[in-house]
Formats: structure tokens, sequence, C-alpha cells
């Protein structure tokens, strides 16, 4: 019987007695990372990487019974070996490793692998486990998905900046970004503070939605350092024709871009919205989605991370799940691999 | 090239058609000329014809990438657009040194780089192709490739760059729009002639004659039934036969065919610009490689018969908005001229028909078969003529042309010289009574017609009796605006079937029609299609089944060669 297996309730461990990333309540729960398709509420106990826990404490109910074990930190539950390992998908989001009697199983959540020469700054890089069995995401399982170095896309989005900030005041644009709240929008807002010192210009105040601002916070209290942010409800639009945005970069979950709260910036040809995504890598996705621009950028492995992931852990076999997982694995397959697709419920929310 | 890839991002990044003119405007403003009339060619539907199959562009983009078909399908029909699925392959998966010292315009890149590439080996295609995408950054990468696929639709429709020019030289965007039309040649000089206020002859080029129209030599309620009496008749009003030339009469689009310093135009009788709708006739006038103005007609033609296809094939070639690759395969077109009106500059509008026709089966000699010469018939006697007209419906012509020897082209209908004479028609006006939804890509719409004519001698009186089912020969606007009307007057529902209310009228063209027990109406007719929505006739005038019945000789059949 193999150590992890998926059931009703998320991807089971029978000799520990204990879940990873479960989708219904169960006793004990071993959580990868506070995205909410992987962190839900209702569990008895969470384990998860003491890197990630003040943004697990966020997402969970106050009373929430959490144990944080630091990176590497071997564990025990049920006579079963755990450790946490970096993913670098976002601060504290952690690979599980679990060692039974036999083999060595590690569930990489989701991941991503440093783009040469960029690494993340808000979070532990990537560090390949070395497992008999590699449970891989495949978000991003196509081959023209590849990442650029994360420093170009920060160059691409203060040009876009600076472009609709130039001229006089009334006639500069808002400029708006779609961006996650976990993971995404701290690594823009660190990618930008050091676009702004690399150009030796002063840092800049970025406007935040409500929603990103927990967030940051558990950021800032781990030490990241990132633009200084200030939310929008704060400052009350000002009477009469003066737009206090002008010229200003905003920040909001993709969820926020449809609703009437972006009206307060103005009508459409005041604003410039954007969205940071690997999905903006396709054109049409993009025009669909709705926004002016699309920056490529991805808290998930690209398709040469992926496929060097598989190979670098040394894994007899691969599962995939989530995304193109049924690709991956007939790709890896015809790479003599022993992979194939694993059925989850994860990548419902707050993907890419 | 860059320029264009930078103007294809700016367009791509923008939903607002404001900053798209203004897009537009600055490119036109920085590219150099050469480059200019290359972009504006592409932004007007321009393509590069007959380049590299996309076939091969799979297979290049495989073998550059290592990714397998099945996993290039998989990309593909994620991306849903193969010059941008090549593009992030082929960046997602090369090495590429972006090393590129030079940055040719895009004039040198399509005619000195593309171009040439027609009549290279695959291989070597693949060899310059290959080198290419390695050295190109990822934006020029995209327009070339794009290039390479034929078609560089860049995001922007032919109006708003219609408008761009217009705010750029402060001239009508109808003006523009005009100068835009035809099949014009990406030279600085047209360039420099269509972003020129002052410019006059641009439109001047592409100006028709006014047409010469006949009239019909049989009375209106002619019966018909007698060639001879028919020869008498035209003999009295016409003199001797050998006074004039006899050519089949096509029954298609009037249209005169234009090519005047290079480029080439297409107006149909009805004032209406046909140019972009017929680029096989086109194509054929433009590889003349000389001056010269063609009266004739525009027909859908079965190449592989060589005889015209029925005017409701043609339809399809003018009733949509697009013209499709179906729609030009499916009813290819040919431009059948008869007269030459202007030949190297020298209008010939006075010269006798004769020395026209001649001059215009030289011009025409070895001509593509998309553009060809009128067939003649030759008689003795106006008797003989009227027998040889009785094969026009195997022709799939509509009769015969009787033009006079010596005369001019004149303008417009003046009686005298030019005559037609046509074939009885097999045609009935009906009235539709019941509509049901088509399939595939009419599903959902209602096309599939019943129609039905009096069951008395008279019409307007007695009951509707239905005599034919047909779905084909409208044009999609017309569908659709039947549909519409038909969801409004519905009587009553069988299922999908709807009862309207017995008010439009359409005129039936069929190529026999028989008695039969099948039919409640005791008729059948043979390919009934609908030739024409007769919004002019009220129900009350569509035919009757005496008149239908009145068609079919003694044998039980109507004489299809009648």
């Amino acid at each position: 019987m193999p150590l992890l297996q998926v059931d009703d309730k998320g991807l089971a461990c029978a000799a520990g007695g204990f879940w990873i990333d479960p989708w219904k309540p169960v006793p004990v729960a071993v959580i990868t990372h506070a995205h909410a398709d992987h962190a839900r509420r209702g569990m008895g106990r969470y384990y998860a990487a003491a890197a990630g826990l003040p943004m697990l404490k966020r997402r969970m109910a106050r009373d929430a019974d959490i144990v944080a074990v630091p990176y590497g930190e071997r564990f025990e539950l049920g006579g079963v070996t755990l450790s946490f390992h970096p993913a670098g998908h976002c601060l504290g989001s952690a690979q599980v490793r679990v060692e039974g009697a036999d083999d060595v199983v590690v569930a990489a959540g989701d991941y991503k692998r440093p783009v040469s020469p960029g690494t993340d700054p808000t979070c532990e890089p990537f560090e390949v486990v070395p497992c008999d069995t590699f449970i891989t995401e495949a978000t991003f399982a196509l081959p023209i998905y590849r990442w650029d170095p994360p420093e170009d896309v920060a160059t691409d989005i203060v040009d876009w900046w600076d472009a609709n900030r130039a001229g006089p005041r009334e006639r500069q644009k808002v400029s708006v970004i779609a961006a996650y709240s976990l993971g995404k929008a701290q690594r823009l807002l660190a990618l930008l503070d050091r676009e702004l010192a690399r150009r030796g210009e002063a840092r800049r105040r970025v406007f935040i939605h409500g929603a990103l601002e927990h967030m940051i916070k558990g950021y800032r209290d781990q030490g990241v350092e990132m633009l200084p942010t200030f939310r929008v409800g704060e400052s009350n639009r000002a009477r009469g024709s003066v737009n206090p945005f002008r010229g200003h970069l905003v920040m909001a979950p993709p969820g926020a871009m449809a609703g009437p709260w972006i009206k307060r910036f103005g009508s459409a040809k005041d604003v410039d919205t954007a969205f940071a995504s690997g999905w903006m890598r396709i054109r049409g996705v993009r025009r669909r989605a709705g926004y002016d621009r699309g920056f490529v950028i991805s808290d998930h492995a690209d398709w040469p991370s992926l496929v060097r992931t598989c190979v670098e852990t040394g894994a007899k076999k691969v599962l995939c799940t989530h995304g193109n997982s049924e690709t991956l694995a007939r790709f890896l397959r015809r790479q003599g691999v022993d992979a194939e697709p694993l059925a989850t419920a994860y990548g419902d929310e707050e993907d890419g | 090239m860059r320029r264009l890839a930078s103007l294809y991002d700016e367009l791509d990044r923008t939903t607002s058609t404001d900053a798209k003119v203004a897009a537009l405007k600055a490119y036109f403003r920085e590219a150099a000329e050469e480059d200019a009339a290359w972009g504006l060619y592409f932004m007007a539907g321009g393509k590069l014809k007959r380049l590299v199959q996309s076939k091969f562009l799979r297979a290049w983009a495989m073998a550059a990438t290592g990714v397998e078909e099945w996993l290039f399908d998989e990309s593909y029909s994620t991306v849903g657009d193969l010059a941008e699925t090549v593009t992030l392959l082929v960046d997602a998966m090369t090495d590429r040194s972006e090393t590129h010292a030079d940055h040719p315009g895009l004039r040198e890149w399509v005619e000195d780089r593309i171009l040439p590439m027609r009549d290279d080996s695959p291989a070597a295609q693949e060899a310059r192709v290959l080198r290419w995408w390695r050295e190109l950054p990822r934006g020029e990468l995209f327009v070339f490739i794009k290039l390479m696929t034929g078609s560089m639709r860049i995001g922007v429709s032919k109006t708003l760059v219609e408008r761009a020019i217009a705010e750029l030289t402060g001239l009508e965007k109808q003006e523009i729009a005009h100068r835009l039309m035809g099949d014009w040649e990406p030279t600085p000089a047209f360039y420099r002639s269509v972003m020129d206020p002052e410019a006059s002859d641009v439109v001047e080029t592409s100006r028709p004659y006014p047409f010469y129209l006949a009239s019909p030599i049989l009375p209106h309620d002619w019966d018909y039934d007698d060639d001879a009496r028919e020869a008498e008749l035209i003999g009295g009003q016409l003199g001797d036969v050998s006074d004039w030339l006899a050519e089949w009469k096509y029954d298609g689009i009037r249209a005169q065919l234009i090519r005047r310093n290079g480029r080439v135009f297409l107006w149909s009788r009805g004032d209406e610009n046909m140019t972009e709708r017929f680029p096989e006739v086109v194509r054929a006038a433009a590889r003349l490689d000389r001056s010269f103005v063609l009266d004739g007609e525009l027909l859908a033609w079965d190449f592989e018969a060589g005889l015209p296809m029925d005017f409701g094939s043609l339809q399809t070639r003018i009733g949509r908005k697009k013209l499709t690759d179906n729609a030009l395969r499916e009813a290819p077109a040919a431009f059948v001229a008869y007269d030459l009106l202007e030949d190297d500059g020298v209008d010939l509008r006075e010269e006798p028909i004769e020395a026209r026709r001649e001059r215009m089966e030289r011009v025409l000699e070895g001509a593509d078969p998309a553009l060809m010469v009128a067939d003649q018939s030759s008689a003795s006697s106006w008797s003989e003529l009227a027998v040889s007209r009785r094969s026009s419906r195997e022709r799939r012509v509509e009769g015969l042309m009787l033009k006079r020897r010596g005369s001019s082209y004149q303008a417009g209908r003046r009686r005298g010289d030019w005559w037609k004479w046509k074939i009885e028609p097999l045609t009935i006006d009906a009235v539709l009574v019941y509509a049901q939804p088509g399939h595939g890509r009419r599903a959902n719409l209602l096309t599939d017609y019943t129609f039905a004519v009096w069951d008395g001698e008279t019409a307007g009186e007695g009951e509707l009796v239905t005599v034919a089912k047909a779905y084909s020969g409208l044009t999609d606007e017309e569908f659709v605006e039947i549909d519409k009307w038909a969801r409004r007057h519905t009587i009553e529902r069988f299922g999908p079937v709807r009862h309207l209310e017995p008010v439009h009228v359409f005129e039936l063209a069929f190529e026999g029609v028989r008695l039969s027990t099948r039919h409640k109406s005791g008729v059948a007719f043979r390919f009934p299609r609908m030739k024409r929505w007769r919004t002019d006739k009220p129900a009350a005038e569509a035919d009757t089944l005496a008149s239908v019945r009145a068609m079919i000789g003694s044998d039980g059949e109507s004489d299809s060669a009648h």
C-alpha cells in the first residue's frame, strides 16, 4: 500500500493518521502553504512550516490548533517521520517529506524554482529533496510556459507605471494592477522596491486594496523589504475634479477588478489595468480577462522547471496534481519516468 | 519590423479606439515610407500569398523545440493561434542568442528576405527560418511568424486605419477608404499618394465607365411557344442577322474589371466595389501586366465542367461579410469579359464593337482561367439562332445577347444596338408558409422553408397548398432577417416547425417540374431553390397550382430545354 493516497478528504497517510492539505475536516492536517485551496478551516490540528505561521494564522479561526515546525526539522506522526522543506511558492510555503518504513514520498504542494538570475526576495528558495515518489503540481505544464527573469518583469511594470504617470497631473492615469493577495502582491512590492533602487529612484508609495493588507503586514513582520503601502479605503476620494490616484500604482486582488470598487479611480480612460500572472503569457487569455496589460510572472514552476525538478528528485514515481496533470504525466512517461496524474481538489482558487 | 512589432504591442495593450488611432498615427508618422507602405498593406488585410505551408511551420517548430506532435497540439489548442503557439514554443524551448546587430526595416524583411523564400526548397526555407527564429527578439519573432503564416491581422479594423490616415491628412474618411480599395502594391509611391492631402489621381484610377445596358427584345408577356414566330419577330425588328453579333448571356453580376497604374478594381453596375470579394479575378487581372477596362459578367464558375454555377452560388460570395476559404473553394469565381472599353490608357468606346472585341481577345490571350472571353454563337439566320438558343439551359446561360456590328459602347439604357434575348425561366413565385431551424452553422436559425401556391385558377383565391421546400439561395443577412420576422409571426408551432403568416413571396428557381402522386399538390420540383425574395410582391399575387401545372408537358415533365 502506498504511503500516501488520495481519499475523499485529501492526500491521506493511513500509517501516520494525517492528511496533507485536506479539503474536508480531518483530525490531523499537514499544510503546505496558506492558499485557500490548500489550507482550509475546520481541521482538528494543523502542522505547518514555522515560516508560514503568520500567514496561516490569518486564514484560520482564532482558536485553531497549529503546530509550527521549522524547515528541515523532523517530527513524527503515528510512527511516520515528516519534515518541511522550502517550496519557493510564497513565504513559508513548504514541501512535505514523508518517510515510511520502505520509501520516501515528497508532496511538493505548489512550488517554483528560481529563474536565472533572479530569485524571489520574499521567500526561501526551493530545495530539491531526494525521494522515491514525488508529488508535483502541474499548473503550467505545457512547453509554452517559461518565465522571464522577474527583474525584467519588474522593469516592464515600472516602465508601464511611468508611462501612465507621464505629463501633467490631470492627464496622468491610475495604474491598477491585479495580483493575488498572498505571494504575488508581496513579491511585486519587493521587486518594484528593488527596481526603483536599481534606477536610483526614491521609493514610491503604492495604494492597496484592503484585502491585501493583512498578508503584506505578515510579510513585513518577517522582515521582507517592500515598497510602502497605503490602503485605498483610508484615502477618501477628493471632491471636485481632482483624482488623488492619478499617477499612482494601485494593487488589488483580481476579484476586485470587475466590481464597483475600481470605479473610484475614474472612468475607463483614466485607468490602465494590468494583471500579473503566469496566465498572461497567452494573449487570448489576457484579452478575455479584459486587462490592458499582462505581466507574465508566476509563483508556480514553469515547464522547464517542472521537468527539471521531477528528474532532480531522483524519484522513481511521479504523481501529477492540478492543472495539466495528464500532459505532464504523459510527457514524463515518454521520457521513461513512471508518472501518472493524481486527482485532487487543489487549484480551485488563487492559481497562477 | 521592430517598429511594426511595437505598434502591434501598443494596439494590443489598449481597448480604447482613441488610443489605437493615436498609436497608428504615430506609426505612420515615424515609420519609413517604404516600411509604412507594407505596414499599411498588412493593416488593410493584405496577405503574403503562397508563402509557407502551415504544416512546414509546425514541423520546423517541433524540430527547433524538440516538442513532440501531441504536445504541440495540446499547446496549440490552449493558445488557439498557430503563430502565437510557435512563438511561445520557440521562445520557451530554444536558446536564442538575440544578437541581432542589424534591424532591417519591414520592406527589407518582406521583399528581400521573406518573399524570396517562396522559391527555396523546404530544407533551405527551414535553415533560414530557424536562424531568424534564434535571432529575433520575442515581439518581432511573433510578427515574423505571423507574416509567414500569410496574414498579419494586427488587431485593428480597416476603419480605424482609415480614421487614423484621415486625421493625419485632414481628408474625409470616405476618401481614404476609396484610396485604400482594390489591389494596390505597397510601394513608397502608392503610400505617398494615400497620405498626400493634395493627391487627386488616387481615386481616379479606380473609376469605371457608365455601363451600357441592353433591353429585352421579346415583349414582357411573350409565351415562348414557337421558335419560328420568335425568329420572325426579331428579324422584323433587327433586320439581317449578319449585322449582329450574338453572344451567350450569363446570369451573374455585371461588372467592370479595371486595371490602371498597377492597381485592380472590380465595380458592379450598382456602383459597388467588389474588388475584395473576388480575389481570384483580381489576381488574374494583376498578372496581365497592362492597363485595361473590361466589361463583363462575374460568375461562380465550375471549372471542371467548364460551365457557370447558378446565381445562388455566386451569392455565397457576395452575401457574407468575410470571404472564407470555404466560400472561395465552393464557389470559385470567374470574370467573363465581353467588351474592352479602355486599353493602355486609350478610351475605345467609340470604336466599333468588332474591333473592341478583337482587341480584347488579344489582351486576354494567356490569361488565367478566372478571366475568360464570352462565347459567341454564329448563325446564318434568326431561326437557326433561335434553335441554338435552346441549348442555353445546358450551357447554364440565360439566353443570348444581340449586339449590332459597328456599334459603339454607349452609356445607360439606349434601345437600338444591344438586346437581350432570354429564355423562358423556370421559376414560380411562392408563399413562405413553414419554417424550421437548419443545422450546423445554421443551428437555431430558421432557414429551412416550405412554400405554397394558390390551389385554384386564380391567385389570391382558395387555399394555399404546399409545393416545395427550399433551403438555399438567400444571403446570411436575409436568413437572419426572415428568422427574426418568422419568430414574431408564427401562427402555430409543431415541434421545431413554425406555421407562418402567409406574407412573404419568394421566386423559386428549379431545373424541372413533374407530376407526382407523392405530394399533396400533385407536382414535384427538381432542385428548387430560392432565387430571390420578392419583397415587391404580396402573397395574393403568388403563382397558382394551375400555372405550375401548365409548365408540365404532355409527357408529365417540364421541357427543361425550353
